[in-house]
Formats: C-alpha cells, sequence, structure tokens
C-alpha cells in the first residue's frame, strides 16, 4: 500500500469519513509490522484496538440458577406439606379412635353396672324363693 | 422461545456486551457481573425479543444503560472506581505486543475520554458497528456520532503524539 494513499485515508479517518471497508486496510497496513515511523502513534491505537477486540468474557453466563432454586425450594415445601397433612392425618385418626374407645369403654362400663344391679336384684329373688320353699314345704 | 433459541440468539455478542460493559466500569469483575445481570434480564424478557429487529443493539443499549446506573450508583455511594489501582488482570495478551507502553497509553487515554466518546471508539473502532447501528445503540442521529468519533479520534491521536514528543504522560 502506498504512504500517500494510507495518509489520505488517515486523513479521513480522524474527521470519520472513512467506510468500514477503508478502516479495515487502515488496521491490516497498521498491523504488517511495516509502519513509516512518522506514523507510529496510529501503530499504537490500531494495535490496542486489535488487542482489545481479541478480550473474551472468561465468566460462564448462567440463566437459570434463581430459578431451578425457587423450583427445588417449592418442590420441598410441597414435599414437606404433603407429609406434614400425611403425618397430621394420621395423628388425627389416632386420636378420634382414643376417643371412640373411651366412650365405647364408658358406655359398656354402664352397662356392665347396670347389669349388676339386675344380677343383684335376682340374687334376691333367689333367696326370696329359698324362704319360700322353707317355708311352705311343696307337697309331693 | 426454548432456551436453546434464546441462547443461540444471544449468546453470539457476549464478548462484545462484555467489552462495552468493561469500558465504562473498568474492572473485568465489574463487568463480569454487569455481562451475566443483562443475561439475566434478557432471559426474563425472553418473549419480548422477538419484536425488536435488531437484538443485538437492543442489548448494547440496555449495556450501556445498566453501566451508567451503576456508575451512578458507585457515585452516589462514594465508591468510585480508583482508576490508577486498576491492573489488567490477563497481561499475557499484552506481552506478546511489541509496542506494550504506547498501546497501554491508548488504554489510559480512551479511559480519561467523556463516557459518550468512549462508546464511540468501542463500538467503532474495536467492534467495527456502522454509524447506523451505533446510532440506534446510543440513540443518537448518524452525524453525531460521526462528530463524537472524530473528535475522540483526533483527541487520542494529538495526545499519544505529545507524549511521543516529550515522553511525559
Amino acid at each position: 500500500m502506498e504512504l500517500s494513499k494510507i495518509e489520505s485515508l488517515l486523513e479521513k479517518y480522524l474527521n470519520a469519513e472513512t467506510s468500514l471497508q477503508e478502516e479495515v486496510i487502515l488496521k491490516n497496513y497498521f498491523l504488517s509490522g511495516n509502519v513509516a515511523p512518522k506514523l507510529q502513534e496510529y501503530k499504537a491505537m490500531f494495535s490496542y484496538f486489535n488487542y482489545s477486540k481479541a478480550e473474551t468474557l472468561e465468566a460462564p453466563i448462567q440463566l437459570n440458577t434463581k430459578k431451578r432454586n425457587w423450583k427445588w425450594l417449592s418442590m420441598a415445601a410441597s414435599v414437606m406439606l404433603l407429609v406434614s397433612v400425611y403425618m397430621g392425618n394420621n395423628y388425627l385418626a389416632e386420636k378420634q379412635a382414643r376417643e371412640q374407645y373411651a366412650q365405647i369403654t364408658s358406655a359398656l362400663q354402664l352397662l356392665s353396672s347396670n347389669l349388676n344391679k339386675g344380677n343383684k336384684a335376682m340374687a334376691n329373688l333367689y333367696v326370696y324363693e329359698d324362704t319360700v320353699n322353707k317355708i311352705f314345704k311343696p307337697s309331693k | 422461545m426454548t432456551q436453546s433459541d434464546f441462547l443461540k440468539s444471544v449468546l453470539p455478542f457476549k464478548d462484545k456486551v462484555f467489552r462495552l460493559a468493561k469500558r465504562l466500569l473498568v474492572s473485568t469483575e465489574e463487568a463480569e457481573d454487569a455481562t451475566q445481570e443483562l443475561y439475566f434480564k434478557l432471559w426474563r424478557n425472553k418473549e419480548k425479543l422477538a419484536e425488536y429487529k435488531n437484538v443485538e443493539a437492543f442489548a448494547m443499549t440496555m449495556t450501556k444503560n445498566y453501566c451508567f446506573d451503576r456508575l451512578k450508583s458507585k457515585q452516589a455511594s462514594n465508591l468510585k472506581l480508583v482508576h490508577s489501582n486498576y491492573k489488567e488482570k490477563d497481561t499475557a495478551l499484552e506481552k506478546k505486543l511489541e509496542y506494550q507502553d504506547s498501546v497501554n497509553q491508548v488504554h489510559r487515554l480512551i479511559e480519561s475520554l467523556p463516557e459518550q466518546q468512549k462508546l464511540v471508539i468501542q463500538l467503532r473502532d474495536i467492534e467495527d458497528y456502522d454509524f447506523e447501528e451505533i446510532g440506534k445503540m446510543l440513540n443518537l442521529k448518524p452525524t453525531a456520532v460521526r462528530v463524537t468519533l472524530s473528535r475522540a479520534r483526533k483527541s487520542i491521536r494529538e495526545k499519544l503524539i505529545k507524549q511521543h514528543n516529550y515522553g511525559v504522560i
């Protein structure tokens, strides 16, 4: 590339009138290693631009971390809820069973005490019958 | 839009987003955080992305706005970045360069430019966007982009010549 052409391109470059294609010509010239001494400042500029362009993002990009955490959290919460409902149900059923058992026991006790009263009365009846038999000896 | 469709449409310009963020926020870590944040935002708004003709330009605008917000909140909380303390993490690339010193100078000179000029240099001379696209990203007319770019290029060159002649920064 002729020096005069490079210089006229540089003139346009400083006025921001070069096209992207013309800037590629300039970049290639200044990165070639064969630069006119009076244009050293441009060499530094274009070297820097070229070097900057090579820099890349090293850290990985994550999209789901926040969402996944929420998902796991809600899953854990629903499992806990299910477990506690199940356990609570069991407890409730057991409590109800105990109550029913207590009620039945007391009812049966009431029944049996009443039955005992009846038995005692029957016992009295037997005594009565014996006495009657003693007094009125049954005739054959 | 599935995740793989989404990634196909937005991952190709992740390095551009990162470099733009780094140009404005200076530190690599900050720029990585900003890039991550930007992709979160894009992912959250993935349904709307189809409406944009140019997702890349839209993403660059979002990056610029996000970085400006970051810079503002930093100034507000007095956590201003100290540019002189800033060190490049990866120096392997730099060492390969012949003119390491003057190349580093270019970095510092761009850092000292006004934000708008920084952005235009980044988008044109490093990322090779055309004026139309840069105008869309920065909400400027292409002629305004041209003027800003011309100022930035001239200013970098003049300062480099000054340093070259006097050997002082």
